[in-house]
């Protein structure tokens, strides 16, 4: 057993496949993240900020993303946007880098946008944790909006947030996994491409299984560092 | 949008909603009972069984949904002791049946952790009165932990409710003809991706919907009758009243 499985991994090159795949997971998560993040802190400042019109069309497209399933996301994005595309890369002359960049695109999009209606809730909630004293105080000192922004509210926020945004991102890694049925070369789909060549899809899903399971791991001891070093100021009870 | 691509699609994708609602009552019925015997193992004094309960919902909640469905379906059918036993590989054979155990083991391990954030979330003032009346253990936990638990934790496993709903998606990676199943078939039949996508995302949004205004308005307030002076006779009064 142990033989075939380092022959599996090392001579027929399986292991490089997966380590790979491992990296575009990664890559789409964190990306996608970034986005989402973005997307999210902006869409909580409207949210916030209770901008007529806009704050509601804000609140509709978190409450659908946050009730649809996130594969239907990911499908809508792609099939929606895929014939498009292939007209344009078909165009330019370059149909398989395209695609595969594409797909790429599409993943970090996808796993973004489901990203961002969280995140803009974990965003919102934190935003509304802040005392409105402190708002005022700041205000009474004579500080300036964009001092109050970055001193006050924003760290606060941060501080509230954290927990949330773990969450989050423990849910977004996880969603990449979504993002193969594009086909694009991620770690599920690596491991399933291995599984139908080798036909021992136990190994190839069990190992997708435990890098995931690393991952999840590794960022909770990671969120916890960072949640303790924030919260150094704060008073334990 | 065109009509008749309307009445072809309703139909079917409704024909997919009772799929996508067996899984998920499944997953309801018999992952609550596993969770809740998840969450009393993590908080029993008893190390081993603590430290089973806390790997098992690590595992299940630190991997994608998906990579569990595909160990069950794909990768099971590779142990030779199932293959050889008639019943299991029966069961194990069919998309449905190990999609809709992935989601139960999954599920089960999130509602672990909200059961037992309610079990923990009782103050210890309610436990000692009833061990001074004399109550037994079982008796303890039926009349007093439980329900005090359950209501705690119902705004949480609500959620986990309408989660379960969107997750039974992923069913249709192993041929399981649910809604998104159905509506990736009538896709690519038709073509007509936004519209078809569209209608089946619609359809998870007033069944989630449903789920937690029952849940919300109708359950909720039920379970806590006792907080509400004036029983509110309609879901507006009861959010203007929380607002």
């Amino acid at each position: 057993m142990d033989i075939a499985l380092s022959r599996l991994l090392w001579e027929d090159g399986w292991g490089l496949s997966i380590l790979r795949g491992s990296a575009v997971t990664l890559a789409v998560g964190v990306l996608g993240m970034s986005f989402g993040l973005l997307l999210g802190l902006l869409l909580a400042a409207v949210k916030w900020a209770r901008v007529p019109v806009v704050s509601q069309i804000v609140d509709v497209y978190t409450v659908i993303v946050r009730s649809v399933p996130g594969l239907l996301v990911v499908y809508l994005i792609f099939f929606g946007s895929v014939e498009f595309i292939a007209k344009v890369g078909t165009f330019f002359g370059y149909t398989d880098a395209f695609q595969s960049a594409y797909s790429f695109i599409v993943g970090v999009l996808s796993v973004g946008a489901i990203a961002a209606a969280y995140a803009a809730e974990v965003f919102r909630g934190a935003l509304n944790a802040i005392h409105p004293g402190q708002i005022e105080a700041a205000r009474a000192v004579g500080m300036q909006t964009r001092k109050l922004y970055t001193r006050i509210i924003g760290p606060q926020m941060f501080r509230y947030a954290l927990p949330g945004i773990s969450n989050v991102w423990q849910s977004t890694i996880k969603d990449t996994s979504l993002v193969s049925v594009t086909g694009l070369a991620e770690l599920i789909r690596v491991a399933y491409i291995g599984a139908g060549t080798t036909r021992q899809p136990l190994i190839f899903f069990v190992i997708a299984a435990v890098v995931f399971f690393v991952i999840t791991l590794f960022s909770q001891v990671a969120f916890g560092l960072v949640e303790r070093n924030l919260n150094r100021g704060v008073r334990v009870v | 949008m065109d009509l008749d691509l309307i009445q072809q699609a309703i139909p079917l994708l409704l024909k997919g909603l009772t799929t996508t609602l067996a899984i998920g009552l499944v997953a309801i019925v018999v992952g609550f009972p596993l969770g809740l015997g998840f969450a009393l193992a993590r908080l029993s004094s008893n190390r081993t069984l603590a430290g089973i309960a806390l790997l098992y919902s690590m595992v299940f909640r630190g991997t994608p949904l998906l990579v569990q469905i595909f160990i069950i379906y794909f990768g099971l059918g590779q142990v030779q002791f199932l293959r050889d036993q008639t019943a299991l590989w029966w069961f194990f054979s069919d998309g449905f049946n190990c999609a809709t155990l992935a989601i139960t083991l999954n599920t089960a391990a999130y509602t672990s952790e909200i059961l037992r954030g309610g079990l923990m979330g009782i103050s210890a003032g309610e436990i000692e009165a009833a061990r001074a009346c004399g109550m037994s253990d079982w008796l303890c936990f039926r009349r007093i932990r439980f329900p005090l638990a359950f209501r705690l934790a119902l705004p949480a496993y609500a959620n986990e409710i309408t989660v379960i709903v969107k997750e039974s998606s992923l069913a249709s990676t192993v041929t399981v003809l649910e809604i998104t199943g159905l509506a990736k078939r009538l896709m690519s039949e038709t073509f007509a991706v936004v519209e078809v996508f569209t209608l089946a995302g619609l359809l998870y949004l007033i069944v989630n919907f449903a789920l937690l205004l029952v849940m919300r308005s109708w359950l909720e307030p039920r379970l806590s009758m006792h907080r509400n002076v004036a029983r509110p006779s309609s879901w507006l009064r009861l959010r203007r009243r929380r607002a």
